[in-house]
Formats: C-alpha cells, structure tokens, sequence
C-alpha cells in the first residue's frame, strides 16, 4: 500500500487526467447539442501538431496554443458543416477526421520539420508550482510542477458546467439535442446551436492535443494521442454527459493508468490494470452503474421544416 | 442494374475526389503528383512480389472487411474489429503451438476454427447482448472490448500463460505443420487469399440467398417492420455481430498462420480500422468487399514504395483513406453540386414561379 502514498502517482493522476477530461468535456458540449463526435481523436492531434508547428515559427507558446486552438476550430466546422448540413452519418465522418487527421499531421511533421522532428527548442507553456498548497501530503502534487494548462482544465470544468447546466443557452443547447423539433417549433435556431457545440467541442480537444505537444512535452510525435481520444469518448459516456461526470471519470481512468505504470515491473499486471477505464465503460453503457443514457436526439440530423 | 451503378460511383467519385486533393497537397509541397501515384501503382502492382504482397495484405481487409459487412447491413456499427482479430490471432496461436502432433490440414483447420469461435464470443456476447438487451451503443462496447482485447493479449504474452521464455515478450511459434503455403516465392501470398475469396462467396450465399440473410438484412433495413413480421431483433442483433466478430476473428487467424506465426508485442497493425473502411468504400458488398480490400492494401504495399522512391511519406496514405470516408459520408455532397451546377441557368431564364420558390426555400436548411 506504500503506492498509494507515492506523491508521484497522484502527480500522474492529474497529469493523465487533463487529455482525458478537456476532450470529454469538449465531446459532451457537441453531443448534448445531438452531434455525435468521435472525431476527438483526430482533433487532439491536430491541436497538438499545430500548437508546436506554430510555437516554433511564433516563438511563442501561447500563440502557438491560439493557432492550435484554431486549426481545431476549423476542422471541426468542417465536421459540423458535414453533419449538420448534409446530414451524413456522424459516426463515419468522426472516423473519417480521425484517419485524416493522424495522417495529415504525420505527413506535414515528415514534410515541415523533416527527419528530425520538431526542434526541442520549441517554446513550451509554462509549469506552475503552487508554494503552500504543494506541501499538502496527498492533494500537494496536485500542485506542483503542474502545466498551466492543469488549471485552465479546472477553470473549464467549472466554467463547463455552470454553462451547460445555469444558463440560458445551456438550455438551448440541452433541449435541442433532446427533441429538435420541439426546440425548433419553440424558435431556436438548431443548426446554429449544434455548430456552437461541435466547435466548443473541438477548441478543448484540441486543448487536450496542445497539452501533450507544448504542455507537458514540447514536440510532436506521430500519433501521440494514443487513443485518449476513444477513452475520453468512454469519460465522456461513464460521466454520463456531463461536465463534472466526465471529469470525475477522467480522474478515475487517469488514476488506472497511472497506477499501471507505477505497478509496472512489479505487483499487479499492468495491462489488466489498463483494462479498467474500458471494462467500466461497458458496465455504464449496459446500465449496471445506473442508466447512462446519451441525449434523446444524439446523432440524428434535423432539418428545419419551416 | 442502375441501383449497382450509382452505389457504385460514390465510392468511385469519392476517391477520385480524394486522389486530386491529395494530388494538389502534395504538389504544395513541391513533389510531382504524377510521380508519386505512378510511384504508388509501382509499388502495389510493379512485380510478381509486389503484387503478391497486395494481395496477402488484402487478405485480412477482405475477411474483417467482410465481417463489418455483415454487421452494417445488419444495421451495426462493428468498430472493434480490431479487437476481434487480434483475439482471433490469440486463439489461434494458442491452438498453433498446442496440438502439434495432429496433421497438417487438421491443425490449421483447428486453428481457424478457435480463431472463429473466439472473434466471434468477442463480438457477440458482450457488445451483443449488452446492446440487444440493454441498448447499449455498439459502436463504444465493441471498441472497449477491442481495447480490451488488444490488451489482453499484450498480458497473456507479456507476463501471461502463452509467454515464450526469454527477453523478447512473444509467444511461443505456432508449429510449422499448420502454416499456410506461400504461393508467390520472396512474397507473403498464402493460400489464405483463397479462404478470402471462399467467405465472400459464402458471406454473398448467406446474406443474399438464404432466408437467415434476407432476415439480418431486413432488420438492418427496418427494425420495426422486422420486429412486426416476427423476425427475433434480439437474437440477429447478437447473432449479426457475432458472426461479425467470427470473419474478424477469422481474419486474424488466417494472418497468424500465414505471416507471423506467433503472436508478437507489435502485432497491433490497424488492419480492424482499415476494414472498416474497406466495408464502407464498398457498401457492404461482398464483393465489393474484395476490390476495396485490394484498394487499400494497394494503398499500403504502394505506400511503402512510394516513400522511399519519391520521398513522400506513406502518411499521405492515411490522408487519402481520411479523405475518401469524408467524401463518401458527404455523399450528399454530389448531388448538392449537381442541383447547384443546375439551378445557376435556370436562375436567369426562369420566372420566379410561386412553385418554385417555395420548393428552393424548402431545400435550404441553415
């Protein structure tokens, strides 16, 4: 039980949690508007790629970070237009910005900064290291040491919840992924809410992807999201689509894996251990840990009839 | 005839939409484009090795390909593929290095078989039932269990039962006697390239000529309806994605005793995500499962060439795949062109008749 004590594995914990929870809040914006997203994946990398790429032609971070932001921003409208607008099957598109994405980046790091990769002098954001919190005994190494970004995660959580959940639009966005037709006969614009969802959605995956470029690391390796994407769709589901929820499962799958790193070699398997964050899914999805059902008009197009 | 002819051209248009764009990304980058797709046909078709190595690639796109098949037209989305061939391999390496005494056919019979039963337990009892029973999304348990599976696997050889002693985490080598025969010398082409060719038969027999099939189509095409003329919409659901899971599984099994012939750390290869692709270009269509399985092999094989003759990354691969699921997702996307391309003259000549103008404004949605 000695781990448990290991300041490191709460460090982990948090640390491993940020990917996972800003593309889980993100995906819950675009599906309680109705937009299934499994795009977050690909949106992540390009977030990551273009906050370095930028970073380094910038020599800022921050910029690099904005740019990244953008470039999510974009080709998530372009996913949104897609949905929305030709009512394709959201599922494949998501699959379809996916492979494009892990694809396009990989080939604009080989074409852009050549055998290489990104030059380690790339700026990074800054890691912040809070003086009388960190010297709490379990909670302590959750600040310090910490990228910026760790508290811009719990500022959207916050932020995430009080909009979706105390607001006007919130509301708007909620009702909307529940019955559209409901919500458009009420005279909300659906297509336009489901738009501000979707890109919500991509700005904090891409987020998400920026935090392991220039957050905790400072280059790009192909394919570096690892699939944090799909296990943040899973957060996203076992919060059973909500902000705190998402963030809460975040915490949870983060603290699996970084229990199976620091298990690594001795003691407990650490692919069983791995095997947690999906297994639990399952059990949320077959209803076993109460119903965990998605929002009533998720991933069905609407058009406006009037 | 003219419904196969137009769910041909989506498919058709899409990559074709996809090869210019990828054409003029990597003119922007100062290759020629005509280099480097000559480079990528080369690649995939130029000799007999090559060639043969297309087609042992497509072999597992075919089968998993095949499997997501079913599964769409049951009216699921398998994307744990992945998963089930890499559990399907598992089981057949198992299989592969026990029973070594029995001969030859009837060992690689016997490992098909486990890699069978167990894509096809992978896909259909807990993604199955999980949806047939409780609604549960397919789409997010057949990716957990895929994962899961994935990473079973990397535990049984890693730290596992089926490790081989040693450094390297592996399993033990499934024993030669029930290896598949090589057909093209220097190539990976195997006698597996016919038990694809065989399942699409069978898959295009079972779905299209047998009342099982019509019935699995039917609640792919319209639950209620199904659920309405007596059809058991539980029982196909769980039934679709386990045979789904069983061509996966299939797959992975064929790959084992023709290619790695043991179960390695790096066996992760993509082949469950590219089927899924495979099955989409193809529209589910057995057969169209095979041409689209050669496709994106040819992508892959002429890929490799194509980086090292043109200097392109094989990455531009994955643009292009990215590229064509977009295009045939958007498929709406053409016909909006068509109308648009149509509606440009008649805006001048045409009057604007009351008619007309309530049914342009019924079209524009945002």
């Amino acid at each position: 039980m000695n781990i448990l004590t290991d300041p490191q594995l709460w460090a982990s914990t948090i640390s491993m949690a940020v990917p996972l929870a800003l593309p889980a809040i993100g995906g819950t914006f675009s599906e309680r508007t109705g937009v299934v997203n499994i795009a977050m994946e690909g949106i992540m990398l390009i977030g990551a790629f273009f906050s370095v790429a930028f970073s380094y032609w910038t020599n800022s971070a921050w910029l690099g970070l904005l740019c990244g932001l953008i470039m999510g921003a974009v080709i998530s409208l372009v996913f949104a237009w897609t949905a929305i607008r030709l009512a394709a099957d959201q599922v494949v598109l998501g699959m379809a910005v996916n492979i494009f994405s892990a694809g396009l980046t990989a080939y604009l790091l080989d074409t852009i900064f050549g055998y290489n990769g990104t030059p380690t002098t790339t700026p990074s954001l800054p890691t912040v290291t809070i003086p009388g919190l960190s010297a709490l005994p379990f909670v302590g190494a959750f600040f310090t040491k910490q990228s910026i970004l760790m508290y811009v995660m719990l500022v959207i959580v916050v932020v995430s919840h009080w909009l979706l959940f105390h607001t006007t639009l919130g509301l708007r966005m909620r009702s909307v992924g529940e019955n559209p037709l409901a919500a458009d006969t009420a005279g909300l614009n659906v297509a336009r809410l489901r738009y501000l969802g979707v890109v919500i959605g991509g700005i904090l995956s891409a987020l998400g992807g920026a935090y392991l470029s220039i957050g905790i690391l400072n280059g790009f390796d192909v394919n570096m999201t690892n699939g944090r994407g799909y296990i943040a769709l899973a957060a996203m589901i076992f919060g059973k689509w909500t902000p705190l929820g998402s963030f809460g499962a975040a915490l949870l799958f983060g603290f699996a894996t970084a229990l199976g790193i620091q298990l690594q070699g001795g003691g407990v398997s650490a692919n069983l251990l791995q095997m947690l964050p999906y297994a639990l899914t399952i059990v949320a999805l077959a209803g076993l840990v109460g119903r965990s059902t998605a929002p009533a008009a998720d991933g069905i197009p609407y058009e406006s009839r009037r | 005839m003219k419904s196969t002819l137009k769910s041909i051209t989506s498919p058709i248009v899409a990559s074709l939409i996809a090869l210019i764009i990828g054409g003029i990304v990597v003119s922007f980058n100062g290759y020629n484009p005509f280099v480097v797709y000559g480079a990528l046909v080369t690649g995939a078709f130029g000799n007999a090795v090559s060639l043969g190595n297309t087609l042992a690639g497509a072999t597992p796109l075919i089968l998993a390909g095949l499997g997501v098949a079913i599964a769409f037209r049951a009216g699921l989305f398998n994307i744990g593929a992945e998963g089930q061939y890499w559990i399907g391999a598992t089981a057949a390496t198992l299989v592969g290095y026990n029973f070594t005494t029995l001969p030859g056919w009837l060992h690689t019979l016997l490992c098909l078989l486990a890699a069978m039963i167990a894509g096809g337990i992978w896909g259909g009892v807990i993604p199955g039932l999980a949806k047939a029973y409780r609604g549960a999304h397919e789409v997010i348990t057949t990716m957990m269990m895929s994962y899961i599976g994935i990473l079973f696997g990397k535990y049984l050889i890693e730290e596992g039962p089926m490790k081989q002693p040693g450094y390297i985490p592996q399993s033990p080598q499934i024993s030669p006697n029930a290896w598949l025969t090589t057909l093209i010398p220097e190539s990976l082409l195997t006698t597996g390239i016919f038990i694809a060719l065989i399942a699409s038969v069978a898959v295009w027999f079972v779905l299209f000529r047998t009342t099982f099939g019509f019935q699995l189509r039917a609640v792919g095409l319209n639950q209620r309806a199904s659920r309405y003329a007596g059809i058991g919409v539980t029982l196909f659901t769980v039934l679709s994605l386990g045979f789904s899971g069983v061509l996966a599984g299939l797959a992975g099994g064929v790959q084992m005793l023709a290619g790695d012939h043991r179960l390695l750390d790096s066996f992760n290869s993509g082949y469950g995500y590219t089927a899924i692709v495979v099955a989409l270009l193809a529209r589910s269509n057995p057969f169209g499962v095979i041409l689209a399985g050669i496709f994106f092999s040819a992508l892959g094989t002429g890929g490799q060439y194509m980086q090292q003759v043109s200097q392109v990354p094989a990455s531009l691969t994955d643009v292009l795949t990215g590229l064509i699921v977009f295009f045939v997702a958007a498929e709406r996307l053409i016909p909006m062109i068509r109308d648009w391309f149509r509606r440009r003259p008649t805006k001048r000549r045409r009057p604007k008749s009351p008619s007309t103008q309530i049914s342009r404004e019924g079209q524009t949605s945002v």
